[in-house]
């Protein structure tokens, strides 16, 4: 599969326009590919025939596999076509083996044009042989630890890049400590760099960092950014509250976890969920609402949230986020959000970005509502002005499914009876 | 000392002990008159006569019966099969009397026998004469195993196993018979049973081997300090069991490579066993797998040139070590 897109990792073989048997000059189109942008014509590098498809019209094949055989008329190809299936999973094959490309080519004269294609495919392929498992034998990893030798910075001599003893020897004699030794710090005599302390990274933080990183890295983001007037819903809330004892009280919060709940009812592909392959929308909205705690924060779900009223929101909010601080909540009671919302309008920060808990979709985050000259009606006047920043996962949502999302939400804050329209 | 082949030191153990104690006798085919096939009883006739040494029909089950019967009975006799491949045929009173009788019997009858002679390949005798049946005869509880490799050890543990109160396998090596070395004059030079020899020391690989193959792997890590200035220690265990385990792990922790070497097949080989135990009792010592040379999975050929390619050779260990310690 030759690569026919800047950005594709895979094609699939939308049809083929030449059969087995036939023959074809250098340039002719031999088949079309669906990549990842659009269907693209696939053509031959030289002149030749095509002996062999194995990927047929509607199969996928990752870059460099080979997805046909192509030679002389008449050509022996059994031998190759043993060995392609035989090893189908090409990323073990060494590199010295004779490179295998699409369109492989049997043929002395093309060889060249084959080889430079699977060049890169090759040098991919050494560079994680063991698919990213670290192999240490027995008395290397014994030796490591015995030693303080961080094994990440020693390169196997073995087999499938081992980690053997001799490695650990020579990082030991090479005067190894200044590559490999995991440093010992103490605090510095001079001024210049700032001395600090280490503390054992925490569950927590471990699952926190592999999640952000997580979502930063494979999932494209953008974000939106709304004003919203919190007017009406301050005065609502006021309304509500008169009425209710003090260990009921809703917050502007737990209001907004249902406008949230609300919104994404009528926004499907917000409240949704990218998987490999296919998309996953949610029937109803179960908001994660960031915790701040000692460690770090925890992401309690309000299920269903579209369902229930503000005060019993505001009841399970709180008690979710007390057993929070006492790390007393379940699994299942920080995990499975179908969106989050993230508030930091009670640290005065005004407006940030939030980033996103995957397979979430999406994270609203929320400032805090201040007062604000604004102008209504081309006269200036002072509003209470919350911003909210959504965070989008572009493989899902799409900057106006984002912003129509945003409108309904603004629209149900701003005149909260929107809620129940 | 004096340099004596394998033959005579067996042959001198068993001299020794039909003088040492009367209740001890030979049975077998050929061993009386004819002094043996491969002369390990050469003269015991003309000088014990026809009691102690005792010329039985080709009939290895009735022997072998005779043998466990007299057993019970008081006496010590040492049974010779004219190699192990005949002791198929008497499996059964081995198996299923010799190793049992003392449980079976609720300790009423121990058996004092001993069952002896050359195992393994010989010079083209084909598949079914040219069989290592270790592994089989291992496998049984009641069954002692030795294997000695050189002619002091044959002595002395052959000694050993006659005076040992317990059913001993026996295992000489035909193409082995011949091989000289230095023993022990001393009468009462016995070596016990269930303890390994360290035939050479080395750091950095540990080579076990057993019988033909010891003096291969000597070969082989001769030749690997001088090629590649690795030096290998060599381990026989001499009692396949039980088996000195502790010796081997010792080794093992101060090489971290084990290449095992064996002339059975490898399926469910003494050199499988070796190997796990190496897994449980000295795993995170390995530095590589451990690697073993066993015979090719084939009834052993006739012709020559493909009976040297099934059996293990030197130029085999060599390359199992170089793998191991990834030369």
């Amino acid at each position: 599969m030759p690569k026919l897109s800047p950005t594709m990792e895979e094609g699939q073989i939308s049809r083929w326009v030449k059969n087995e048997g036939d023959s074809f000059d250098a340039n002719e189109t031999l088949a079309e590919v669906d990549t990842d942008k659009a269907t693209m014509e696939m053509t031959a590098l030289a002149g030749g025939t095509l002996l062999k498809i194995l990927k047929g019209a509607g199969e996928t094949a990752a870059l460099g596999e080979a997805i046909a055989i192509t030679g002389q008329k008449g050509e022996d190809i059994s031998s190759l076509l043993a060995s392609l299936t035989s090893a189908p999973a090409k990323v073990s094959a060494p590199a010295a083996e004779a490179p295998v490309t699409a369109p492989v080519q049997t043929s002395a004269p093309a060889a060249a044009a084959a080889k430079t294609q699977a060049a890169p495919t090759v040098a991919t392929q050494s560079g994680s042989p063991s698919n990213g498992r670290m192999i240490v034998s027995p008395i290397a990893a014994r030796m490591a630890a015995e030693n303080n030798l961080d094994l990440k910075a020693i390169s196997g001599s073995g087999p499938n890049g081992r980690i053997i003893k001799r490695d650990i020897e020579t990082a030991l004699a090479g005067g190894g400590s200044s590559s490999a030794k995991a440093a010992s710090f103490t605090a510095s005599t001079v001024v210049g760099a700032s001395a600090y302390r280490e503390e054992p990274t925490s569950q927590m933080r471990r699952v926190i960092a592999n999640r952000l990183a997580e979502s930063i890295g494979p999932v494209p983001t953008f974000y939106l950014t709304r004003e919203i007037e919190m007017d009406n819903v301050l005065a609502l809330r006021k309304a509500i509250n008169a009425s209710l004892s003090d260990d009921e009280k809703v917050s502007v919060n737990d209001i907004l976890v249902k406008a949230v709940a609300m919104a994404l009812q009528k926004h499907p592909f917000v409240n949704a969920s990218y998987q490999d392959r296919a998309i996953r929308f949610y029937e109803q909205a179960d908001i994660g609402v960031a915790v701040a705690i000692d460690e770090g924060l925890i992401t309690p779900v309000v299920r269903g949230a579209n369902l229930k009223g503000f005060v019993e929101i505001g009841a399970e909010i709180r008690s979710l986020a007390a057993r929070a601080r006492d790390k007393k909540l379940q699994p299942e009671e920080y995990t499975g959000a179908t969106f989050s919302i993230s508030n930091l309008g009670m640290f005065g920060i005004k407006e940030f970005t939030a980033i996103i808990n995957p397979p979430e979709a999406g994270i609203l985050a929320v400032g805090a509502a201040t007062p604000t000259p604004v102008v209504r009606d081309g006269q200036i006047v002072v509003r209470s002005i919350m911003n909210i920043t959504m965070s989008c996962d572009h493989r899902v949502i799409d900057g106006a499914t984002g912003a129509k999302f945003l409108d309904t939400l603004t629209k149900m804050i701003e005149q909260p009876a929107m809620m129940l329209a | 000392m004096a340099i004596l082949t394998i033959r005579d030191a067996l042959n001198q153990a068993l001299r020794e002990e039909l003088i040492r104690d009367e209740n001890v006798f030979i049975m077998g085919e050929e061993v009386a008159e004819y002094d043996g096939a491969y002369k390990v009883t050469r003269g015991l006739w003309k000088e014990f006569g026809d009691k102690r040494v005792v010329d039985a029909p080709i009939t290895e089950l009735g022997f072998a019966g005779l043998g466990v019967g007299a057993a019970m009975a008081g006496l010590r006799p040492v049974i010779e099969f004219m190699t192990w491949n005949f002791s198929i045929l008497a499996a059964d009173q081995i198996i299923n009397h010799a190793a049992k009788m003392l449980y079976m019997s609720g300790g009423e009858f121990n058996i004092p026998i001993v069952f002896r002679g050359p195992n393994g390949s010989a010079y083209q005798v084909s598949s079914q004469h040219s069989q290592a049946l270790e592994a089989m005869y291992a496998n049984f509880p009641g069954l002692k195993v030795v294997m000695p490799s050189n002619a002091a050890d044959a002595k002395g543990l052959l000694k050993s196993a006659i005076r040992d109160d317990n059913p001993v396998i026996f295992m000489e090596q035909e193409r082995m018979y011949g091989m000289k070395s230095e023993v022990p004059e001393d009468e009462d030079f016995t070596i016990p049973l269930g303890v390994a020899d360290v035939k050479r020391e080395g750091t950095d690989c540990t080579i076990v081997a057993r019988s033909m193959t010891v003096p291969m792997a000597l070969d082989a890590a001769a030749k690997i300090q001088e090629e590649f200035d690795v030096s290998v220690e060599v381990v026989d265990p001499r009692t396949i069991k039980p088996l000195d385990i502790d010796t081997i792990v010792n080794s093992v922790k101060k090489t971290n490579r084990l290449v095992v070497v064996e002339e059975s097949h490898a399926f469910a080989s003494v050199g499988a066993e070796i190997s796990h135990q190496i897994m449980e009792n000295a795993f995170d010592y390995l530095d590589a797998p451990v690697k073993r040379i066993s015979t090719a999975e084939t009834p052993m050929p006739y012709a020559k040139n493909l009976e040297a390619l099934a059996l293990p050779s030197v130029d085999k260990i060599v390359d199992a070590v170089k793998e191991v310690c990834y030369l």
